[in-house]
C-alpha cells in the first residue's frame, strides 16, 4: 500500500525506484549476466571498438567493458549503500545523543563537528584514504566520516524541536531513564529526515566513490569500479578511445541522476510540508 | 558588527587548531607511518631493513614523541616553514605559490561562469514559473546536478583531443605572462566545474526569487506601476541574493573538492594534481600541509559568507 501510495505521488520517483531496483538485481547477479569475465585480459582484442566482437567494446588491456560496468556496479553500489549506513547510523546516534543530553556534550560535539565540517568532502576523504591506503573497505570508511558530520547536524536540530513537546516530558516525569526517552520517543521522530538525508547522500557517496577511484586513491584496480574504468583513460592521453570514457560515465551519471530523483521524490512523500 | 567578526574569528581559530589535529592523527598517529608505507612492509617501493629503518625514523624526526612531533609541525607552519616535498626536497612553499594561482583562477573563473549562466536561468525558470521553459530549466538542471565534473572535464579533453589533436599545455603560464596559453590551460576545468555549480546556481536563484515574488514588497512595487523587468530586478533578485550568497560559499568548498579530480583530467598543474600525486606517492609532509590549506581556505571563505550577509540584508543586525 505504501508502495502504491509512492508510486501514485510521484511516478517520476516511482520509475527511479525501478531502475535503482534493476541495478541492484544486476549488480547481484553480475556473474550471471555479464558476458566475459571482467578480470581476462585478451591482448588479440585490445581496444576494440563497440559494437564488433564486444557490444561496448574493449579497454586498453582487451577487458570486455559492458561486463566491468556490470561488476563496477557491484562496487559502486556496495561501496555507495555500506558507507552512507554506516556514516549516517553514526551520525543519527550521534546527534539523538547529543542534542538530548545538550550541555557540555553538545558543546564539545558541535566543536568537534566544526572540524570535520572545515574541510571539502572530497579532501576529507583524500586525507583518509592517504591514511589508510587504498581499498574497498577503506573508501568505505573514508565516505562514511565525511557523511558523519551532515546527518548529525540533521538529526540533532530535529531532536532540539522534538525534546521540547509535551509528551517527551511526560515521559520524562512519568519517571522513564534518559536513554528510555532517546530510544522510544525521541529517535522515531527523527527517523523521517534520516531516510531523507540518507538517500540525499547516496548521490554524494558515488560521486565522492567515482573520483577518489578515478584520480587512482579509490577501489585499486584490476577490480572494475566506474571511476576507476574512467581513470584508466588517463594513461591513454594520445588517443583515448571515447567508448571508455562514455560508457562508464554514462553508468555513474543516470545512477545519480536516479537516486537525486528518488529522494527528491521521498522527501516529498514523507514530508508533503516541504514540497 | 565588529564584535560579530571578531566573535566569528575566535571560533574560526579553534576549528583551525582541530584541523590540524585530525591532519596530525590521521597522517602520523594512525597505524602504518609514512616510512612503514613506503618502506617495505606490504610491498612497498623500498626494502630496508629494521636497522636502516630506525635510522631513516631518527634523521626525519619520526621516533620522538607524537606531542613534539605535532607542536614542531604547528611552530614551523605558523613560522610559515612548511617543510620540502619527501621525494622532490621542493620547498612545499614554493610549491604552493607557484600552483596556486591556476587553482585559484580556476574556482573563480568556474564560480563567475556559473553565475553569469545559473542566476538569468534561475531568475527565468521562477518568473515564468510551470511554463514550458521552467520545465526545460528544470531539466537540464536536474541532469546537471548528477553529471560528475570531472567526467565533464574527460569528455572536453576526449573531443578536443579527437577534433583537433589538441593537447592541454602541461607547464604552467600565468594569465600575466602568457593569457593565451593560460587559458587553454584554465577554460577547460572552467567550464567542467562551472557547469555542474551553474546548475545548482539556477536551482537555488528560481527558488529562492519565486519565494521572494510572493512577497508584500513586490506586490506593492507592481501596483505602483513598476515595470515586470524592474520589480524583478531591483525588488526580487536582490532580495534573492542572501541565498544565492551562501550556496556559492558552500559550493566553494564542493568546487575545491571536485577541482583535484577535474585538475587530474586535464593534467593542469595546480594545487589538486599536486594532492592526488602527493597522496599516491604518500608524500606525507606535502599531504599535511596541503590538506591544511585546503581547510584553511575554506574556513575563510565560510566566515566571508557568514560576514557578508549583514551586507546583502540590512535587516540582519549582529548582537
Amino acid at each position: 500500500m505504501v508502495v502504491a501510495r509512492f508510486f501514485r505521488s510521484s511516478p517520476l520517483g516511482g520509475v527511479c525506484a525501478l531502475l535503482l531496483l534493476l541495478l541492484v538485481s544486476v549488480a547481484v547477479l553480475a556473474e550471471r549476466l555479464a558476458p566475459y569475465n571482467p578480470l581476462t585480459a585478451n591482448y588479440a582484442v585490445t581496444r576494440d571498438p563497440p559494437l564488433g566482437r564486444h557490444i561496448l567494446g574493449t579497454d586498453h588491456l582487451g577487458r570486455d567493458v559492458l561486463s566491468r560496468i556490470i561488476f563496477g556496479a557491484r562496487v559502486t553500489l556496495l561501496v555507495a549503500i555500506s558507507s552512507v549506513l554506516l556514516g549516517d547510523t553514526i551520525g543519527f546516534l550521534w546527534g539523538v545523543s547529543s542534542g538530548y543530553l545538550g550541555g557540555r556534550v553538545d558543546l564539545i560535539s558541535q566543536r568537534a563537528l566544526d572540524v570535520l565540517m572545515s574541510l571539502p568532502a572530497l579532501i576529507l576523504a583524500l586525507l583518509l584514504m592517504a591514511a589508510l591506503g587504498a581499498g574497498l573497505s577503506t573508501v568505505i570508511i573514508a565516505i562514511a566520516v565525511t557523511r558523519v558530520p551532515l546527518s548529525t547536524r540533521v538529526v540533532r536540530s530535529m531532536v532540539l524541536s522534538v525534546k521540547e513537546l509535551a509528551y517527551v516530558e511526560a515521559a520524562g516525569a512519568l519517571g522513564a531513564s534518559g536513554a528510555r526517552v532517546m530510544a522510544r520517543h525521541v529517535a522515531p521522530q527523527c527517523v523521517a529526515p534520516f531516510l531523507i538525508i540518507t538517500t540525499g547522500h547516496l548521490g554524494a557517496a558515488i560521486f565522492i566513490e567515482a573520483a577518489l577511484s578515478f584520480v587512482g586513491v579509490g577501489v585499486p584496480p584490476p577490480t572494475p569500479s566506474w571511476g576507476n574504468m574512467l581513470g584508466g583513460v588517463l594513461a591513454e592521453a594520445f588517443k583515448p578511445p571515447w567508448w571508455m570514457v562514455v560508457f562508464p560515465g554514462t553508468a555513474i551519471t543516470v545512477t545519480i541522476l536516479a537516486v537525486n530523483l528518488f529522494g527528491d521524490a521521498l522527501r516529498d512523500f514523507l514530508d508533503p510540508k516541504l514540497k | 558588527m565588529r564584535k560579530y567578526l571578531a566573535q566569528r574569528l575566535l571560533i574560526a581559530i579553534p576549528t583551525l587548531f582541530g584541523v590540524t589535529l585530525l591532519i596530525f592523527i590521521a597522517m602520523r598517529v594512525l597505524p602504518g607511518d609514512p616510512l612503514a608505507a613506503i618502506s617495505g612492509e606490504g610491498g612497498g617501493m623500498y626494502v630496508l631493513n629494521q636497522e636502516q629503518l630506525r635510522a631513516a625514523r631518527a634523521t626525519l624526526g619520526l621516533d620522538r614523541p607524537y606531542v613534539v612531533q605535532y607542536f614542531d609541525w604547528l611552530k614551523d607552519v605558523l613560522r610559515g616553514d612548511l617543510g620540502k616535498s619527501f621525494w622532490r626536497g621542493e620547498p612545499i612553499r614554493e610549491l604552493i605559490v607557484r600552483r596556486a594561482p591556476i587553482t585559484g583562477q580556476i574556482a573563480l573563473m568556474a564560480v563567475i561562469l556559473s553565475w553569469l549562466i545559473g542566476v538569468p536561468v534561475g531568475v527565468l525558470g521562477a518568473v515564468w514559473r510551470n511554463s514550458r521553459t521552467d520545465y526545460a530549466v528544470r531539466l537540464v538542471v536536474t541532469l546537471f546536478m548528477a553529471i560528475p565534473s570531472f567526467w565533464v572535464a574527460l569528455m572536453i579533453v576526449l573531443s578536443l583531443v579527437l577534433t583537433l589533436t589538441w593537447r592541454p599545455p602541461l607547464t604552467i603560464a600565468y594569465l600575466w605572462d602568457d593569457p593565451v596559453r593560460n587559458l587553454q590551460m584554465t577554460a577547460g576545468p572552467a567550464l567542467a566545474l562551472g557547469l555542474a555549480l551553474a546548475a545548482l546556481m539556477a536551482r537555488i536563484t528560481r527558488s529562492s526569487v519565486l519565494e521572494v515574488l510572493g512577497e508584500d514588497f513586490v506586490r506593492t512595487a507592481r501596483a505602483k506601476g513598476l515595470r515586470e523587468a524592474v520589480v524583478v530586478r531591483r525588488h526580487a533578485l536582490v532580495n534573492a541574493m542572501l541565498p544565492i550568497m551562501t550556496v556559492t560559499g558552500t559550493a566553494l568548498g564542493a568546487l575545491l573538492g571536485g577541482s583535484v579530480a577535474v585538475e587530474r583530467a586535464f593534467g593542469v598543474p595546480g594545487l589538486g594534481l599536486a594532492l592526488v600525486f602527493a597522496v599516491a606517492e604518500r608524500d606525507w609532509m606535502l599531504i599535511q600541509n596541503l590538506v591544511l590549506l585546503y581547510g584553511v581556505i575554506f574556513v575563510l571563505i565560510n566566515l566571508v559568507v557568514d560576514v557578508s550577509y549583514g551586507w546583502f540584508d540590512p535587516r540582519i543586525r549582529y548582537q
